[in-house]
């Protein structure tokens, strides 16, 4: 095999070499240049030669396969690939700007900074995972962020697609991660889990809001293995001013049974950015780890611990969704019943999916609203109060369920603008018979159907 | 430029008709028939007449088992299918049967195989169903694709150049592409007879531009092959499991 020259000013299929920015164990990362092209780009090489690991060049084989396929502004833009049988390579866009791993030395942040980070983060996964891939290397080095704001994820070389060959899993049948961040069941070779990309996240909020990693360093297989059975210590226990929800958020995370995580990211991102709506349930205030019989039982029971058929991966996100139903208050009882019979059903059938209950408490355009009416109540809470008692009947458990009061002038933007923001898959909203109402202010759930980017139900109550 | 590949038509006319109406939709300009063309089904001869007629445009074509047991009545068979080669012996016209005859084994198009079944031993018909036999078919030849059937489940194999195997079953529709470097063997699932559970026709799309490959379905009158199955006096079984796929 002849020896490729890579060094600076050298040209290949159109992009010149201008400097190495970065050289790992698996690859070389070249910054590029191209004529007549002005953004901002990076060429990765994988370094092949005598002794390459030969988990180095499938790793970089998937990372060719799944990338072109990828969209978005959550991950590089994909420029071009060399082939195998030339110069194998992948050019993509550059990022600005340090990864993650930059706030390492910054820790533990603020808990509402790791908050932010992890809003972010999940959003990007979410997407991710909409497009069939598990990442499967969730690290600080391998997250960005853009100018604006988003996360970028890189490096999918130990990634899976749901729909394409998995090269990594049946070829060498050993689990490929980063040690800390591993998933228990990615130690046991379960490769299409969008949940184990959640328990990484786990990790990164641990280490992140607390400044240590929840389960070590050790690279050793049998001190990695020990997460399957051990839990970490409660963050509580290091941190005694530790918010209780966000304890919350980090261990469900971190459970070692993937069902009892989140079910999508997009449920956890939800969380995160409505911290006063978290259920605190017993995991809020633990300050121990679990007992030793329950570690018992998980280190002897091989039963309970091992790994289970799973559903395709656009299956199980397509059973939890976050499902948001605009109530007005102020509408017929008839209709509102029938809008609770209608989220009702859907739930039914899901138990994963969670119910946003949304009310819009609409703003005069030009005078300045008071918050109390003329009795003096506050009529934000008091709307809160009547929204939790629509939604009673349906007997959710309260970690399915939150009640949102938006304050807008314009009901659909702002019911819009919900979805849109807490990644709503589904929008079930009531519609008016012809009242004075809705001549005069023209029809809300009109404008939600037309103009929502997710599946809009209108219902009707039978006049 | 787009190659359609088509496996155990088996006679099904509804089923052939639905792939090829599909196929020339995605814009496909050639064909590949990968043996099978009659035997278990109702139209032998409206199939088998089409397939010639492809033939005759330029695609290729090679020998299935059901094939080869029309002009030989000592291929060993199942109860069902025998019934059903005996009764298609009396529909055959002379020209159909002397197509069938001349048909080869296997056919070596570029870097690609064509066979009906096992590509390392041809004429014993092996099931391509696991790693092992997909490894053993793999090593036979120097093709970087080899395309075959007669298993009527779709399923894709790889072998890298260290000889490592994967197996994948294939997402209808979606797009694989086939890295350079290393062996591809795609086993189609059936046009006429599939058996995975899915009832609609299965056939596959080569992109050689991008090196792609897509596993199709199509659905089809499933209702209608069944009933023609039962007209033509056949057993029950054979039109009752085009219903649902098994």
């Amino acid at each position: 095999m002849a020896r490729p020259l890579h060094e600076p000013g050298v040209v290949l299929d159109g992009f010149r070499l201008e400097e190495i920015i970065h050289q790992g164990g698996m690859a070389i990362l070249w910054r590029v240049t191209r004529e007549g092209d002005s953004t901002p780009m990076l060429m990765k090489v994988p370094r092949i030669g005598e002794g390459t690991d030969p988990a180095a060049i499938v790793s970089f084989e998937m990372e060719q396969m799944i990338m072109p396929r990828l969209s978005g502004i959550h991950v590089p833009k994909f420029i071009a690939t060399g082939s195998f049988a030339a110069q194998p390579y992948l050019v993509m866009e550059a990022i600005a700007g340090p990864t993650l791993l930059s706030r390492l030395r910054h820790l533990p942040l603020p808990y509402d900074d790791v908050a932010d980070i992890g809003v972010k983060i999940a959003e990007a996964l979410d997407e991710l995972h909409r497009q069939h891939v598990v990442h499967l290397d969730i690290k600080p080095s391998n997250i960005m962020f853009r100018p604006s704001g988003e996360a970028v994820l890189l490096d999918f070389g130990l990634s899976h697609h749901d729909e394409l060959p998995d090269l990594m899993l049946e070829e060498f049948r050993l689990p490929f991660g980063t040690a800390p961040y591993m998933s228990p069941e990615q130690l046991r070779g379960v490769r299409n889990d969008p949940r184990s990309d959640l328990f990484a996240l786990g990790v990164l909020f641990y280490f992140f809001s607390t400044g240590e990693r929840p389960f070590g360093e050790s690279e050793r297989l049998r001190g990695m293995q020990r997460r399957l059975w051990r839990d970490p210590y409660p963050p509580r226990k290091l941190r005694s001013d530790y918010p209780p929800w966000l304890q919350e958020i980090v261990l469900r995370c971190l459970e070692i049974e993937p069902a009892w995580r989140y079910p999508t990211a997009a449920q956890l991102a939800f969380d995160l950015s409505h911290p006063e709506d978290v259920k605190l349930t017993a995991r809020s205030e633990r300050l121990t780890r679990d007992p030793f019989t329950t570690v018992l039982r998980r280190r002897f029971n091989k039963e309970l611990t091992s790994p289970r058929p799973r559903d395709a991966l656009s299956d199980q996100l397509a059973l939890a969704p976050i499902v948001a139903v605009a109530v007005d208050l102020g509408g017929t009882p008839e209709l509102n019943d029938e809008l609770r019979l209608t989220a009702g059903r859907m739930l039914a059938a899901l138990p994963s999916a969670r119910l946003a209950c949304l009310n819009v408490l609409r703003q005069a355009r030009l005078t300045v609203d008071m918050t109390l009416d003329e009795d003096g109540h506050n009529k934000h809470i008091d709307r809160l109060v009547r929204l939790k008692d629509w939604a009673e009947p349906l007997k959710l458990a309260e970690n399915r369920l939150t009640a949102h009061v938006i304050e807008a002038i314009d009901p659909a933007g702002a019911i819009l603008e919900f979805a849109e923001a807490n990644r709503v898959d589904h929008i079930v909203i009531g519609a008016r018979h012809n009242s004075l109402m809705r001549k005069l202010l023209g029809s809300v759930s009109a404008k939600v159907a037309a103009e929502a980017s997710c599946t809009v139900t209108v219902v009707r109550a039978r006049p | 430029m787009l190659i359609a590949f088509f496996a155990d038509i088996h006679a099904n006319r509804q089923a052939f008709e639905a792939c090829l109406a599909q196929a020339y939709g995605h814009g496909a300009k050639r064909f590949v028939l990968l043996g099978d063309y009659v035997g278990y089904g109702a139209d032998p001869d409206w199939c088998l007449t089409k397939v010639m007629e492809l033939v005759d445009q330029g695609a290729s074509a090679v020998l299935g088992n059901h094939d080869h047991a029309v002009g030989n009545p000592n291929e060993r068979m199942n109860v069902e299918a025998r019934m059903a080669i005996e009764w298609t012996r009396g529909v055959l016209g002379l020209d159909q049967r002397r197509f069938l005859e001349s048909l080869p084994l296997s056919i070596m198009d570029g870097d690609r195989l064509y066979v009906h079944a096992d590509a390392s031993d041809p004429k014993h018909w092996i099931y391509v169903q696991s790693i092992t036999e997909a490894a053993t078919s793999l090593s036979a030849t120097s093709a970087a694709i080899s395309f075959c059937g007669h298993v009527h489940k779709p399923a894709l194999y790889t072998m890298s150049a260290t000889a490592k195997m994967t197996s994948f079953t294939p997402k209808t529709g979606a797009a694989i592409p086939l890295t350079p470097g290393r062996h591809w063997l795609a086993v189609l699932g059936s046009v006429g007879q599939p058996r995975d559970g899915n009832p609609a026709a299965a056939y596959l799309i080569l992109d050689t531009t991008r090196n792609e490959l897509t596993f199709c379905r199509a659905p089809y009158d499933t209702e209608a092959a069944a009933a023609a199955i039962r007209a033509r006096g056949l057993p029950t079984s054979l039109a009752e499991r085009l219903l649902v796929g098994r």
